[in-house]
């Protein structure tokens, strides 16, 4: 449309590339999805051509509720907490760090390199640095005493306790309640922009899902035959800790990428309206941020609910405490050579991440047209 | 006043060393026990410095880690290369010549980075032993290069599109056509956006391990996957996986220090609308 000469040969150009993408990203997505609806690891798995049958949602049935699976939902719920953990942290982190590289101080390049080089490197390098340092009765742990306080005990990768448990056969209430909240949450956002119409009509769903949560639930099939614990396992804390380090020069970087392209008109707008420094970062630019912080949130988000290597050199594939699906796929298709379940956790991966990806995608492709 | 402000820079510069320290401390602990004889590392003395330097545990880390090394170094670079060439080419079209449907093409393109690798992993395995590829360094290549097209096709684009129109449409009068324009005006300009682009497909290819473990043999893994084993045992003495995660990250530690500007560029550009 731009130029009238012929569009044959940039489409020739693009075309391969296009080809592959739609064979190795769409086309491959489809075969997963149709793996993880088949029997396929049974017997000979890996045989020229091997018997494989449409069994439908079994799979993903077994995952969520049968008696076998136990680790499946561990696992899953530890993606949850990495998730939520990995994301507060390096976005709190990586706040700080902007802030006061913003402040303009002496030898700012320096300590820029210092918080970024992490970025630069393998998750398998800092993995084997991590585990050194978390080291039950050295690394981090003697720290204190270079003060002359006593050690910390903490086992921070092999910790058997866990907290926050819930029993797995609530999770329906538990997933109902917390809709609900955030209905009554945009009710409460619409009452506030006097649209109290939408407001009431939001607060529908927000009664029938606490009213089935709380009391309708009991008439429903349990989703589990035995109550199953799941929670925060302590152990997965020094895996955090390791991902938060590496990632939150990132947080920083694209932090600062936004704290300098606030105009200097504003901040002294700010400054002649009486602001202090703390109150322009927290009124004025924080706000401004916020375009960066979804970017960060999303990408962050991408990177823990596909998190591997670091788990894997960390604390090993076959720790349980610490797994997460990824880990798990890994194990189910590649040692057990179960096909079809490993494509089922990675069609459960795949959704988790795309709830973050395409709402994303779909926004940056509107602003692009726009 | 004075006072006030002076306050203020010593809890900004505190803050700043002190996460200096904090960064670069797993640094420090990583260099002195690679330079510690295996005698001397005890948990108890895990911060102190060497007495004795011991330089052998590179050596032994080499000995151990070389093959793998070399094998990332052809993977890395031959994928690498390949990746700058395709995305530059793609990004020129999809700035500089907008087919129908441009802006949905290439957002179909760019969700491919976006995916969690496991759910392409096994028809991928699948596919590479048909082509006979499953194993080595060339099969992974070609992953590494096909899910490559979108991030460099993305950071090319955006790069392509700071070229002012007037720039193409005067070379057009002059009569030059697709690749005309390519090797006259955008080529020559290109040079920034192929050193962001090889800096970020090097050091995701080197770093990359899901695929290095599930796609090679033993006799083709990359460094990732040979530190991993090296570090994976129960019973290590820890000054050689602390040398080798030091062999391990030294080509993307300099390429980050002598150009981390570029690095930062692409850093950002991984987040579509930053």
């Amino acid at each position: 449309m731009q130029f009238k000469s012929d569009k044959i040969v940039p489409l020739l150009i693009l075309l391969p590339s296009l080809v592959l993408i739609g064979i190795f990203v769409y086309g491959f997505i489809g075969q997963t999805v149709y793996v993880s609806l088949t029997d396929w690891g049974q017997g000979a798995a890996l045989a020229e051509n091997p018997e494989i049958n449409l069994i439908g949602f079994k799979n993903f049935g077994d995952l969520f509720s049968g008696f076998l699976n136990s680790r499946f939902r561990q696992d899953l719920v530890n993606a949850v907490f990495y998730t939520l953990f990995l994301v507060s942290g390096a976005l709190g982190i990586g706040l700080i760090l902007a802030i006061l590289l913003d402040r303009g101080p002496k030898g700012e390049s320096v300590f820029r390199t210092i918080f970024l080089y992490p970025m630069s490197l393998s998750f398998i390098v800092t993995g084997t640095i991590w585990r050194w340092l978390l080291a039950p009765r050295g690394g981090i742990n003697r720290l204190p005493t270079m003060i002359g306080l006593p050690a910390i005990g903490f086992r921070w990768l092999n910790s058997r306790q866990s907290i926050l448990n819930f029993n797995w056969q609530n999770l329906p209430q538990i997933t109902a309640i917390v809709v609900g909240a955030v209905f009554l949450y945009i009710a409460y956002r619409q009452w506030r922009s006097r649209s109290k119409k939408k407001a009431l009509l939001s607060l529908v769903p927000t009664g029938l899902l606490l009213l089935w949560a709380l009391w309708g639930a009991r008439f429903t099939p349990a989703i589990l035959p035995t109550p199953e614990q799941h929670g925060f396992n302590l152990a997965t804390i020094g895996i955090i800790i390791t991902a938060i380090w590496q990632y939150s020069g990132y947080t920083m970087a694209l932090y600062l990428a936004g704290l300098r392209g606030i105009s200097e008109d504003l901040r002294e707008a700010a400054r002649l309206d009486g602001a202090n420094q703390f109150q322009y970062y927290l009124n004025v630019a924080i706000p401004i941020l916020k375009p960066m912080t979804m970017s960060a949130i999303i990408i962050l988000a991408h990177i823990s609910l596909k998190m591997f290597a670091l788990i894997f050199a960390m604390t090993g594939p076959d720790n349980a405490e610490t797994s997460h699906p990824a880990v798990l796929m890994y194990l189910t298709t590649f040692r057990a050579n179960n096909f079809a379940k490993g494509a089922a956790i990675a069609v459960v991966l795949f959704l988790m991440v795309a709830v973050f990806i395409v709402p994303y995608l779909v926004s940056a492709y509107r602003e692009r047209r726009a | 006043m004075l006072k006030k402000l002076d306050f203020g820079k010593l809890v900004v510069y505190s803050a700043l060393v002190l996460f200096s320290l904090l960064y670069l401390m797993p640094i420090y602990m990583t260099v002195i026990t690679a330079l510690k004889h295996p005698a001397n590392i005890s948990l108890t003395t895990a911060w102190q410095l060497p007495g004795n330097i011991n330089w052998g545990s590179f050596a032994e880390a080499y000995n151990t880690l070389g093959p793998n090394f070399m094998n990332s170094l052809y993977l890395a670079v031959s994928a690498t290369i390949i990746s700058a060439v395709i995305g530059s080419l793609n990004g020129y079209v999809f700035s500089k010549w907008k087919l129908p449907g441009n802006e949905l093409i290439f957002t179909l393109v760019l969700f491919g980075m976006f995916i969690p690798y496991q759910i392409i992993l096994i028809p991928l395995f699948r596919v590479l032993r048909q082509l006979g590829l499953y194993g080595g360094i060339p099969g992974l290549a070609l992953a590494h290069i096909v899910y490559g097209i979108p991030i460099t096709s993305l950071i090319f684009r955006n790069f392509y599109a700071r070229i002012p129109e007037s720039m193409i449409e005067s070379a057009q009068m002059d009569g030059a056509g697709f690749f005309g324009i390519y090797r006259r005006i955008i080529l020559p300009l290109s040079a920034p956006g192929f050193v962001v682009v090889v800096i970020w497909q090097f050091t995701q290819i080197w770093n990359e391990f899901l695929w290095g473990i599930t796609l090679t043999r033993h006799s083709a893994n990359p460094i990732t996957v040979g530190l991993a084993q090296l570090a994976g045992g129960q019973a290590v003495s820890w000054n050689l996986p602390m040398a080798g995660s030091l062999l391990a990250a030294f080509p993307v530690l300099i390429i980050y220090i002598l150009m981390g500007r570029y690095f930062i560029k692409g850093l950002l550009a991984g987040s579509v609308k930053g």
